[in-house]
């Protein structure tokens, strides 16, 4: 009989197991955990970050920068701060930003530059134009709020999720929606598509190599095409560190003065 | 250069590197800087100064350590061939040390950059040096800011922050003294360059001349709110001696405050400060400056993709006019208020490779206009190449602008940075 109730019990408890497998979780769960593996991994994080910038004529241009972040709430505002090292004439220029994910609430971003020793404040309405020169915007970077588009699961394969995001606003950007490909197993968006207002692919971004880093599942490379100017930028991450316990070094006085996390 | 390449292999070597090598070779250092050349020409003739109002070749050189755990080491100097002056110049921009002897305190001691303030190439609470000869005459805007000896203490708390700056021994503009830019001579009733150089009497006595500057702060909810205190001198001559044979810095207090944050789609800015003479309160004496209120209100909006602009409003309003107007000698005294505009517009392009910028001051009471348009291609990440301008007109020969009408310069540069 116990054999029997055992059996029975094994039983129950793989089909469980093979039901939540085969679930599929809502639109909202999928694009919630997408977005909290691709930016707000652990409580803060540090990372040293090179980009390659190259253009249709193969010309290449480099930067590099150390970035950290600490989040506020997990999915919610962070706060970032960018520590160029290259090219030469940024160098030691510093760039930050208080993120608000609310609606109506920019955010808030400042710039350092130390010949000067001078603290812009940098007005912040378009998150869609080029991250120092790169074919990354500000909003890939930092994140774009979910609250802006609206989101569904179109295709469901055996390693992803695919969601189509059609922005609430559509005058407020130059694409008319994006599909993100995401991976089942952790969550991370493996591929970003971006279709312009005739419907044609324009803009791709992929996560070409994925790591484990403290149990944390990390992009280390993503790679930027823009379809229609053949410019591409490399993005890789070195150095890659969660849960450091930074202190609140997103003010003024660590503009003025980088912390040791930026330049250690 | 040489430096680093010395210096790196230690790095990696780390521990295990050879006992033969010396202490110094031993201390990280962190070598950067450009090389640079420059020329410009002054469009019209003016004869009092150079038809070339710039010819340099610079090397900027930038080593800093954070080697030690208690303090970062840094030094920046430049090496100058001056063609216009015909002499070699050595400037040393900044040599400091930092240091946090506590959590709450930071401590700069050396010589340094400074600035603090929200106005954009318009200062009230910034008192610290400028370098107007520099700015006119199409220099890199980074030499606009002349460097201080001085020590900075900086508090932090909950409550506000605080900046305290100490400057021993004053240190003035490095103002238009007719070397380099011509100028508006009142004694001589006339244009005046070369020929008439400035003499002033600079207070210069250490621990006695000093300068203090104090700065407390606060954010609220990304507004950025301060208010400061100044203790010093007119930093450009502001008065003559009795004899009226050298200009002179007369005493000045400054107290002001500030607000900054977010506003609609862009970033606005409010700034006051009450210029106190205190060597001539009460507005008698004609030979020193007369005491002032400065205001100023700014605005930055992006209003196209990579494109910017920014408007403010400054005004100066002198407090003891009538006083002032009865001992100027007649038909040459300004106006109770000078008001001023200023625009910048900044287009970036080709991948923000392209900086197409223009500032421009017009004095709608001093019926006068400055304009800085700049051109800078960045051809790779190390090479940059730049062109600009320096334009003034004005109605009067006597203006704070006007007074430059033929210092009007074009220039180019040409800067490898490494």
């Amino acid at each position: 009989m116990r054999v029997i109730y055992g059996i029975a019990f094994i039983l129950v408890v793989l089909l469980q197991v093979f039901a939540a497998e085969s679930e599929i979780p809502d639109v909202q769960t999928i694009v919630d955990k997408a977005n909290v593996t691709a930016y707000y991994q652990g409580n803060d994080g540090k990372a040293k970050v090179n980009m390659v910038i190259t253009n249709k004529q193969g010309q290449t241009r480099e930067r590099e920068f150390i970035i950290l972040r600490k989040d506020v709430k997990d999915g919610g505002d962070q706060k970032y701060y960018v520590y160029f090292l290259k090219p030469a004439d940024v160098r030691k220029m510093v760039f930050m930003v208080h993120k608000h994910t609310e609606m109506k609430t920019d955010d808030d971003r400042w710039l350092y530059l130390p010949s000067l020793d001078l603290v812009k404040r940098i007005a912040a309405s378009d998150k869609r134009t080029s991250f120092v020169g790169s074919d990354f915007l500000y909003e890939d970077v930092s994140g774009r709020s979910l609250e802006e588009d609206t989101h569904e699961l179109i295709e469901t394969t055996e390693e992803l999720f695919v969601v189509k995001n059609v922005p609430k606003q559509s005058d407020a950007v130059e694409f008319s929606y994006y599909n993100v490909s995401i991976s089942r197993k952790n969550f991370i968006p493996m591929k970003m598509e971006y279709y312009d207002k005739s419907d044609k692919l324009y803009r791709t971004i992929e996560s070409v190599k994925i790591e484990d880093i403290q149990g944390y599942p990390t992009v280390v490379k993503s790679v930027v095409s823009d379809l229609k100017t053949g410019s591409k930028t490399e993005m890789e991450f070195s150095d890659v560190k969660y849960d450091i316990n930074l202190e609140d070094i997103f003010t003024e006085r660590y503009l003025r003065r980088p912390p040791r996390e930026a330049i250690r | 250069m040489f430096a680093a390449a010395f210096c790196f292999p230690a790095i990696v070597r780390g521990e295990t590197s050879d006992s033969n090598d010396s202490f110094l070779s031993n201390i990280p250092i962190e070598t950067h800087g450009f090389y640079e050349l420059r020329a410009g020409y002054r469009l019209g003739s003016d004869k009092y100064e150079k038809d070339m109002s710039i010819m340099e070749t610079r090397l900027q050189l930038d080593l800093s350590s954070s080697y030690l755990e208690w303090a970062d080491l840094k030094f920046k100097g430049d090496v100058l061939g001056d063609l216009v002056t015909e002499e070699v110049d050595f400037d040393t921009r900044e040599a400091y040390i930092f240091t946090m002897p506590a959590d709450f305190m930071d401590l700069k001691v050396g010589r340094q950059i400074l600035t603090w303030g929200t106005g954009d190439l318009v200062f009230i609470n910034d008192l610290f040096p400028k370098d107007w000869q520099s700015f006119f005459i199409g220099r890199d805007t980074e030499y606009l800011k002349a460097p201080s000896d001085a020590v900075k203490a900086s508090f932090f708390s909950d409550l506000a922050n605080l900046d305290i700056v100490y400057t021993p021994q004053f240190d003035p503009d490095r103002f238009i003294s007719g070397k380099r830019i011509s100028y508006w001579n009142s004694n001589l009733g006339r244009l005046a360059g070369r020929d008439a150089i400035q003499r002033v009497e600079k207070p210069d006595r250490w621990f006695h001349d000093d300068e203090i500057a104090v700065r407390l702060y606060k954010n609220i909810n990304s507004y950025e709110l301060a208010v400061y205190g100044y203790h010093g001198y007119w930093k450009s001559p502001g008065g003559q001696n009795a004899a009226a044979t050298r200009a002179i810095f007369p005493d000045l207090n400054v107290y002001g405050a500030s607000l900054r944050g977010n506003v609609g789609k862009g970033i606005g800015n409010l700034e006051f400060g009450y210029y106190d003479s205190s060597d001539d309160r009460n507005g008698k004496n004609g030979l020193v400056n007369n005491s002032e209120l400065r205001f100023l209100a700014g605005y930055t909006q992006e209003i196209g993709k990579d494109f910017t602009a920014a408007v403010q409003y400054y005004v100066e309003h002198m407090l003891e006019y009538n006083r002032y107007k009865n001992s100027s000698p007649v038909g040459l005294s300004r106006d109770r208020d000078r008001h001023l505009v200023t625009l910048r517009l900044t287009k970036l392009l080709m991948n923000q490779n392209l900086r197409c910028s223009l500032f421009t001051y017009f004095s709608p009471s001093d019926k006068d206009v400055y304009m800085r348009p700049n051109v800078n291609y960045k051809v790779s990440d190390n090479l940059a190449i730049e062109a600009g301008a320096n334009v003034f007109f004005g109605s009067y020969r006597s203006s704070f602008f006007g007074e430059f009408e033929n210092n009007t310069n074009i220039y180019t540069a040409l800067r490898y940075s490494f």
